[in-house]
C-alpha cells in the first residue's frame, strides 16, 4: 500500500486535501501518481479561479494517460503551484510535498467533512482491486 | 499488463522516461517475441516477395535487410514490415503481433505458394537496443558482431543460443535483433540481463518502446498508417520501388504520386507541454485541416511532439498551427523530422 498520511483528508478520484489554518491545500495521492506514471504535464487553474467540489480544476497528463483532477472541496483558488510547469515530475517524486497543486479558501467549509479519513481513503484504494 | 495484440505485455517495468534514457545511454531490452515471421522459400521466392511488398528485394543482398510495406490493390497499408534476404530464393518477413493473421491470409492469398511458411510461433525476438549494445551482445556472441553492418545480419550464438543477429531496431540507437528458438528465449533474456548487469542493461516496456520510436518518427501500425492511409501521405515513398516491376497497389500509388498526396504525416510540436494524443484534431483558423495519430512527451527532446495528417498545403516546416486539446485549440508548428537524430551505426 502507497503511503497515506494520517493528517491528511482524501477523495474517491485521489486527491487529498490538507487543512492550513482557514485554506486548503490540494494535490493528488502518491497511490494516484503511482498509478499515473511519469507525469508530464499539469493543467491547472489561475488564482482567483473557482472550484466546485467533485468537478474537474485541471488535469495531469502522463506519458500513458489523461486524468482530471477534482476538487475536494468548493472555493476560491488562492494559490497556484507554478512550478509543476517546468517540473511536472515532481509530482511523482513529493506528492504530498512540492508536489502540490493548489490552495483553495473554502466557501463551504462543511465540505470538509464529507472527505475520506486516510483509514477510508486506505480501506477504498484496497476494495477497488489494487 | 496490457492486451497487445492478444498478447499481454508490461507498459513499463520501472518507468517510462527512465526506461525511455536507459535506451538512449545505454541499453535496454526489448521482448518483442510477438512480432510475426513468415519465411518464404524455394524457387520463385523473390518474385513472390517482389509482388507482396513495395520495395525492391531484388536488390538485397544474401545477409541483408530492408524495410517495407504490404499494400493492398487500392495503395492501402496492410502492414509495414522487414524484409530479410536469408538465400537467394529464401526470405524471411518479419509483420506486427496484431497482424500476423491478416497478414498470413494475405500473403497466401494474394501470392500463394507452396514456399510459405508462419514461423511466428518458433520465433522469439529480442532487441537489444543502446550505445552499449555492440559490447553486450559482442560479449556473448561466438563471432565478431562489430562485423555485422546497420541492416545487415549473420548467424551465430549468442549465449549458446543459435540467432539471426540482426543489426537493426526500433529506437533510433544502434543495437541488434536476435531471432532465437521461442523455448530458448527465456535463457537468452536472461544472459543478457546478466551479462549487461555492468553496462546498466534493463529490460523496456511497450511505452518506452512508443516514445523511442516517435522520437525518431517511426510510424507505428495502427496509430500512424493502417489499410486507410497510403505509403506517399504517411511519407513512407522511400520504400516503394515502382521501377522495380509490378507489385499489389503500384498502379495506385502511382495515381496518388502523379497527383501529389492530398494530406501528408508530418512532425509538429507543441508550444507548451500539453499532449497532443491519437485522434485529437489538428486546427488552422478554426478549421480542422488534420489530425493527430501518435503523441508524447519526447523525453529525450524535452518537448512535447507529435505525428499528424494535415491538409498538404499546411504541411510546410514552421507551418504554424493548433491541436485542439479538451475543446480549446493549442498552439504547435510542423517541424523537421526525426525529431531526434539518429545514432545508428551507418
Amino acid at each position: 500500500m502507497a503511503n497515506v498520511p494520517a493528517d491528511l483528508k482524501y477523495t474517491q478520484e485521489h486527491e487529498w486535501a490538507r487543512k492550513e489554518d482557514d485554506r486548503i491545500r490540494v494535490g493528488i495521492t502518491a497511490f494516484a501518481q503511482d498509478q499515473l506514471g511519469d507525469v508530464v504535464f499539469v493543467e491547472l487553474p489561475k488564482t482567483g479561479a473557482k472550484v466546485t467540489q467533485r468537478q474537474a480544476f485541471g488535469v495531469v497528463e502522463s506519458v500513458k494517460a489523461v486524468s482530471d483532477l477534482f476538487a475536494p472541496v468548493s472555493g476560491e483558488v488562492i494559490e497556484v503551484n507554478g512550478a509543476l510547469a517546468s517540473a511536472p515530475e515532481t509530482v511523482n517524486q513529493d506528492p504530498y510535498g512540492k508536489g502540490w497543486m493548489i490552495v483553495v479558501k473554502p466557501s463551504k467549509p462543511a465540505e470538509w467533512d464529507q472527505l475520506l479519513t486516510a483509514a477510508q481513503y486506505e480501506e477504498f484504494v484496497a476494495q477497488s482491486g489494487h | 499488463m496490457v492486451p497487445f495484440g492478444g498478447w499481454d505485455m508490461p507498459v513499463q517495468y520501472t518507468g517510462i522516461l527512465e526506461e525511455h534514457r536507459t535506451v538512449r545511454s545505454r541499453v535496454g531490452l526489448f521482448d518483442v517475441s510477438h512480432m510475426g515471421e513468415f519465411e518464404i522459400d524455394g524457387a520463385g521466392a523473390l518474385d513472390v516477395v517482389q509482388r507482396l511488398t513495395t520495395n525492391d528485394a531484388a536488390s538485397l543482398e544474401i545477409g541483408q535487410l530492408q524495410y517495407s510495406l504490404l499494400c493492398d490493390p487500392a495503395g492501402g497499408i496492410v502492414d509495414d514490415a522487414t524484409v530479410y534476404r536469408l538465400g537467394a530464393e529464401h526470405f524471411m518477413i518479419t509483420v506486427n503481433a496484431s497482424n500476423i493473421d491478416k497478414d498470413w491470409a494475405w500473403a497466401t492469398e494474394q501470392v500463394p505458394s507452396p514456399g510459405w511458411r508462419n514461423v511466428s510461433p518458433a520465433t522469439g525476438l529480442i532487441a537489444v537496443q543502446g550505445p552499449r549494445a555492440e559490447a553486450l551482445v559482442g560479449r556473448l556472441a561466438d563471432r565478431d558482431v562489430t562485423a555485422i553492418g546497420y541492416f545487415r545480419f549473420a548467424r551465430g550464438r549468442v549465449a549458446r543460443v543459435p540467432a539471426l543477429i540482426s543489426r537493426s531496431g526500433y529506437t533510433g540507437e544502434d543495437g541488434f535483433e536476435l531471432y532465437v528458438p521461442w523455448d530458448e528465449t527465456e535463457l537468452l533474456w536472461r544472459a543478457l540481463l546478466e551479462s549487461g548487469a555492468p553496462d546498466g542493461v534493463a529490460p523496456i516496456g511497450l511505452g518506452a518502446r512508443d516514445t523511442l520510436r516517435l522520437e525518431m518518427r517511426y510510424t507505428l501500425y495502427g496509430n500512424d498508417i493502417d489499410q486507410t492511409t497510403n505509403p506517399l501521405e504517411a511519407g513512407l515513398g522511400w520504400v516503394v520501388k515502382s521501377s522495380k516491376g509490378t507489385f499489389i497497389g503500384r498502379d495506385a500509388i502511382e495515381r496518388v504520386r502523379a497527383d501529389g498526396p492530398r494530406r501528408r504525416l508530418v512532425g509538429i510540436e507543441m508550444a507548451d507541454r500539453s499532449i497532443a494524443r491519437h485522434g485529437y484534431p489538428v486546427v488552422k483558423d478554426d478549421l480542422v485541416i488534420g489530425v493527430v495519430t501518435s503523441g508524447s512527451y519526447g523525453p529525450s527532446v524535452d518537448r512535447s511532439i507529435a505525428l499528424a495528417y494535415v491538409e498538404t498545403a499546411q504541411a510546410a516546416i514552421g507551418t504554424e498551427l493548433g491541436v485542439e486539446i479538451r475543446g480549446q485549440a493549442r498552439p504547435a508548428h510542423v517541424v523537421r523530422t526525426p525529431f531526434y537524430p539518429p545514432q545508428v551505426k551507418k
